[in-house]
């Protein structure tokens, strides 16, 4: 499977990174070396194989139903590009 | 068991309706499903966010047990099966609403698996399947109205426990999908898994609308997202139904795709925000490992779990309750359960049914107020009831006391006693009474026993009334029989 | 006479508590010395004021008849991954220029809780992309390293954790963190002569560090020393109910346990990374030290892992689908950089931040992670390495049958120069592919300095371990360090 500049223009739209014209024809190539190396594992008969589920056997421990956080707006809004009112703000959405 | 014969009918033919509703509802649960922040409603924008709910880099989700907890009974109470082993995935999209950019979910592997319920349309009984329950995080919240530009956050929804529902494309008419939704809320809140306030948004349905003729492949099905009330659940698959029946009547096609309904119009449109989104790239996430719930979880689930609504029915119509009033009892679990401690009283079952769908609920209506806030307790029910059946209270005294009670919260006896409302069935003071109206009313008396019988009636109401309607009726009528003779 | 900075972690403890010097002797040493390197470009932030208050705090206690903790006195640095209340944490990205977390992650804390002081943020490769240092949005850190060749060409220091592995061989700290995913501790190491170890994975904490791969992050300490990663590790390690795959385990006191024979331990050597075209000199060094623990009294034995050589494309799905992922938080809205062209949407928002902010190598993870999940490749592309993944698992469990420990060389050359390989993505990644296979499967693994090569370069030597078994890769470390009396140290030229 190769990847041309519309792939990779559609990749990155998904991804949400502006790229411009020259920078699709130049990632087209260089993705199509790292895809072309990846392939490489499709040699491997895994027919019989699970997929990884834990790296290190251990079991998913679950939380007692207690309220213990939030109540931190102002940590939660420090670093905010724009806030106001107590939201964050971002360029008007129509839905 | 009927196939529903809900047709649409187009210009050249007769179009089948196919419905499938994905419910969300969210979990109730004191905390997030993977922070320790609150959920409680209303609250002041962005209070109720941990550093988790607002992905602050480096901040990892911890599941609440809860959460699955009430997701595992919720499946339980509509037979489904449970998978002990079941994990989170992502999907991915970007959207202001979602911090992390992506809501953790179940694709792969949902909790819960294939279940369903039974539904009652126009009488006759339908089962809907349910394909799948599964556990996810809700959104934040935007604002739009709120700056000529900007559009404002709020994630104090944002990690709120959600259990995505979903049903079987099995309901063929707006009726049959109203009624899966109304006994979905039913059951939840039964469960105890979902407090059912849609206007709140606890509870919303993305509906998904396909039209065929009768017989053929499922046509091609649009999504209207977020439909929060039964009525616009209803309205919205009758708009759309039309809306794709003429599409395709003209020679269009459907596009599958993401609609929004307005409720002022009770109309449809596309939803040109989603469309570019529609690969979500799921894979576990890596954050979090399988979920394995093992044999004495579950016994606690189903040890847990409460009559539902269908059992507690078969109950009442067993005790000899009419299938109807059974059926108006059972739909709100607090009713239900305001009955059950009426019943619990040792009341006669068909009578203090009877009087709960009568005289409570008309009470209740008149002032607005909902069972739970009754001024009038079941054991309070239970005293009233009794005095009736002890011949203590007429029917009308009943009724007089009833009124007392609403409005002081006084119990029966109390009130009868006070005010004197005892029924008599003193025969000497009755007679004395008959005797008395007899001598004031010597015309109709002339008339009575010239034969015209229908004016019994007329001394009884006059007996009655003299004795300010406490006398024993049975009594007043054999006394009067006597004397009039 | 022995400079304060020349002295490693255990060194500086003893020291302290027995009053041979003062806390704040030796931090301020390290600041002046720290001040001094700016040539190394190895720390994005100084923060002398945290080093001095914790060392300020040491010699309060000590002055008051305290117990002194178990790192009291000791200024460390922190990889600028970790998030650090109060002190700017910027992954190396100018996506995150300028963050100043309100929180502090669970292993930068549990060593201010052991009683560390921090001299800065390390500088890495950007969001822990890199073998090399070079994709910082701050500039590549410089190797203290030169080659003997009359060049002074600029070195690379590894990567990711290169501001950590410079700033311990050019002495301007004794010990640091750093964050492994794919050999990010222990190629860093091996091309600066100096220890780190990956412990196994969920010892050490995730919460607060900036996530790159979630199923093969793990942090782990760097040092000059055996006995001095083992010190920093007890601090680092440890339970933590914020993170989900967080072991629920005591920390051992390894440093305590810590022994150099190796005696009834079977060493494995892996007939598959006898790779074609290894340089002579690579293959030298794992020769010296098959033969140092054989000396040390392991038997050594020849063992197999059938499946390691689709280790590094595995892993070059499996890291960037997790990347892409875990870096779409980073869209400008609740922190970091925001880039709104005129009149632009909130989509057009996040794709002119993303270019803006990632830098070109975070991009190309992105994009390949992307692709590999997206409608059509998943299973092609993940779910075959998820399955590889387990396949690799599996040879490592049916290698431990035949012997509790791996040796290898920990990289396939000695560090190269700057911009040598940063034109092709590729042959960078190759340079993790002794590293790879133990993230892979969680395993922990050490490198330690092996000898220098013939432009005097260090070299380094990979020990690999069952899970859990910490004590046994630092074991052998030592045997290792103890045999290689590995002293050189760069000429101090900047
Ligand atoms: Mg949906
Ligand atoms: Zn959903």
């Amino acid at each position: 499977m190769s990847v041309d500049t519309a792939t990779v223009k559609k990749v990155a739209s998904l991804a949400r990174i502006a790229i411009s014209d020259a920078d699709a024809e130049r990632l087209a190539p260089e993705l199509n070396n790292i895809l072309g190396w990846i392939e490489q594992l499709g040699e491997v008969d895994t027919s019989a194989v699970q997929p990884m589920t834990a790296v290190i056997p251990n079991h998913l421990r679950l939380r007692d139903d207690v309220v213990t956080d939030g109540g931190v707006r102002d940590s939660v809004l420090a670093n905010a590009p724009a806030r106001e009112h107590g939201f964050f703000g971002v360029p008007k959405v129509i839905e | 068991m009927t196939e529903s014969t809900y047709r649409i009918r187009g210009e050249t033919a007769e179009w089948e309706v196919v419905i499938g509703l994905e419910v969300h509802a969210q979990v109730t649960s004191n905390a997030k499903l993977f922070s320790g922040a609150s959920t409680e409603f209303g609250a002041e924008p962005n209070t109720q966010v941990s550093l988790v709910d607002a992905a602050m880099p480096g901040m990892l989700p911890v599941p609440n047990r809860e959460c699955i907890r009430q997701a595992v009974r919720t499946g339980m109470a509509i037979d489904a099966e449970i998978n002990r082993w079941s994990r989170f995935d992502r999907k991915n999209y970007f959207y202001a609403d979602l911090p992390q950019g992506y809501q953790i979910s179940q694709l792969y592997h949902p909790l819960v698996g294939e279940g369903h319920l039974e539904v009652e349309v126009d009488g006759s009984l339908k089962t809907i399947g349910v394909e799948r329950i599964h556990v996810e995080q809700d959104a934040g919240k935007l604002m739009h109205d709120q700056h000529p530009s900007m559009s404002y956050v709020d994630l104090n929804r944002s990690g709120v426990a959600l259990m995505e529902i979903v049903s079987r494309p099995d309901m063929r008419s707006p009726a049959e999908a109203g009624a899966y939704l109304t006994k979905l809320r039913s059951i939840l809140r039964y469960v105890g898994s979902c407090d059912g306030n849609m206007d709140q948004g606890s509870m919303r349905a993305d509906v998904n609308v396909s039209v065929r003729k009768p017989g053929d492949e499922l046509g091609t099905r649009t999504e209207t997202k977020n439909v929060n009330s039964v009525r616009f659940v209803m309205q919205a698959i009758e708009h759309e139904a039309m809306r794709q029946v003429e599409l395709l009547e003209s020679g269009g096609t459907i596009v599958q795709e993401t609609r929004l309904f307005n409720p002022d119009t009770g109309t449809t449109r596309s939803m040109r925000s989603k469309e570019d989104a529609h690969d979500y790239r799921y894979f576990p996430d890596p954050d979090l490992l399988p979920l394995e719930l093992d044999e004495a979880f579950l016994e606690e689930c189903r040890a847990s779990l409460p009559e539902l609504p269908d059992a507690k029915r078969a109950r009442y119509t067993d005790a000899g309750i009419g299938a109807y009033n059974a059926g108006v009892l059972t739909a709100e679990v607090e009713t239900a359960r305001w009955f059950d401690a009426l019943l619990a009283t040792g009341a006669n079952p068909t009578q203090a049914a009877n009087w709960v769908t009568s005289e409570l609920f008309g009470a209740l209506n008149r002032t607005g107020t909902s069972i739970e806030q009754s001024s009038v307790s079941p054991a309070q029910a239970a005293e009233l009831l009794a005095l009736v059946a002890d011949g203590t209270l007429s029917g009308s005294l009943a009724k007089q006391v009833f009124e007392v009670m609403l409005k002081t919260g006084q119990d029966p006896v109390a009130i009868v006693e006070e005010r004197g409302l005892k029924q008599t069935s003193d025969t000497g003071a009755i007679e004395a009474v008959i005797a008395e109206v007899m001598a004031k009313n010597p015309n109709q008396l002339e008339q009575y026993r010239g034969g015209k019988e229908a004016l019994f009636g007329f001394f009884v109401g006059q007996t009655m009334k003299a004795m300010g309607g406490k006398a024993n009726p049975a009594v007043v009528n054999e006394l009067l029989k006597k004397a009039l003779s | 006479m022995t400079e304060l900075t020349d002295l490693g972690v255990r060194a500086l403890r003893d020291g302290v508590r027995a009053g041979s010097f003062s806390a704040v002797e030796v931090a301020d040493a390290f600041i002046t010395r720290v001040a001094q390197a700016k040539a190394l470009n190895a720390f994005i932030v100084e923060t002398p004021d945290h080093a001095l208050a914790a060392a300020r705090e040491a010699d309060r206690a000590r002055a008051a008849g305290e117990t002194l903790k178990p790192l009291a006195g000791v200024p460390i640095g922190m990889k600028d991954l970790f998030c650090t209340r109060g002190v700017q944490t910027t992954a190396a990205s100018h996506m995150l220029e300028g963050f100043v977390p309100q929180y502090e992650s669970t292993v930068s804390q549990k060593l201010w809780d052991a009683g560390a002081g921090m001299l800065g943020k390390l500088n890495l490769d950007q969001f822990a992309m890199g073998s090399s240092n070079e994709t910082s949005y701050f500039g590549n850190v410089v190797s203290p390293w030169r080659a003997k060749d009359g060049g002074n060409a600029a070195l690379a220091p590894g990567g990711s954790s290169g501001g950590s592995s410079a700033a311990i061989a050019a002495r301007l700290c004794p010990a640091a963190t750093g964050t492994d995913t794919g050999g990010s501790i222990r190629q860093p190491a091996a091309f600066t002569g100096i220890a780190g170890i990956k412990p196994t994975y969920g010892r050490c904490s995730r919460w607060g560090v900036v996530a790159f791969a979630s199923s093969l992050d793990q942090a782990g300490p760097m040092a000059r020393d055996v006995t001095d990663c083992a010190i920093m590790l007890e601090a680092m390690a440890g339970y933590d109910a914020k993170d989900a795959t967080s072991l629920q385990l005591d920390v051992p006191t390894w440093s305590h346990s810590l022994s150099p024979s190796l005696a009834g331990k079977k060493i494995g050597i892996l007939k598959e990374y006898r790779v074609d075209g290894m340089p002579e000199e690579i293959e030298a060094l794992w020769q010296r030290g098959i033969d140092w623990v054989k000396d040390a009294g392991a038997e050594v034995v020849e063992v197999s892992l059938p499946h390691t050589r689709y280790a590094l494309p595995a892993y070059y799905i499996i890291a960037p689908a997790e990347a892409s992922s875990n870096l779409a938080r980073y869209d400008g809205v609740r922190y970091g950089l925001r880039d709104l062209p005129q009149g632009a949407n909130l989509q057009a928002m996040y794709a002119a931040t993303r270019a803006a902010g990632f830098g070109d190598e975070v991009k190309r993870r992105i994009m390949i992670g992307t692709y590999v999940l997206s409608a059509g490749f998943y299973d092609a592309y993940f779910t075959q390495a998820s399955k590889v993944r387990a396949l690799i698992a599996r040879d490592f469990e049916a290698a431990w049958e035949a012997c509790d420990l791996l040796l290898t060389p920990t990289a396939p050359s000695a560090a190269f120069a700057l911009g040598e390989k940063s034109a092709d993505p590729l042959a960078m990644y190759l340079n993790d592919v002794f590293t790879v296979p133990s993230s892979l499967a969680g395993l922990p693994a050490m490198s330690v300095p092996g000898g220098l090569d013939k432009q005097g370069l260090p070299l380094g030597l990979q020990v690999i371990g069952r899970p859990l078994d910490e004590q046994a890769v630092l074991n052998a470390g030592l045997a290792i360090e103890q045999r290689a009396g590995f002293v050189a140290r760069p000429e101090q030229w900047w």
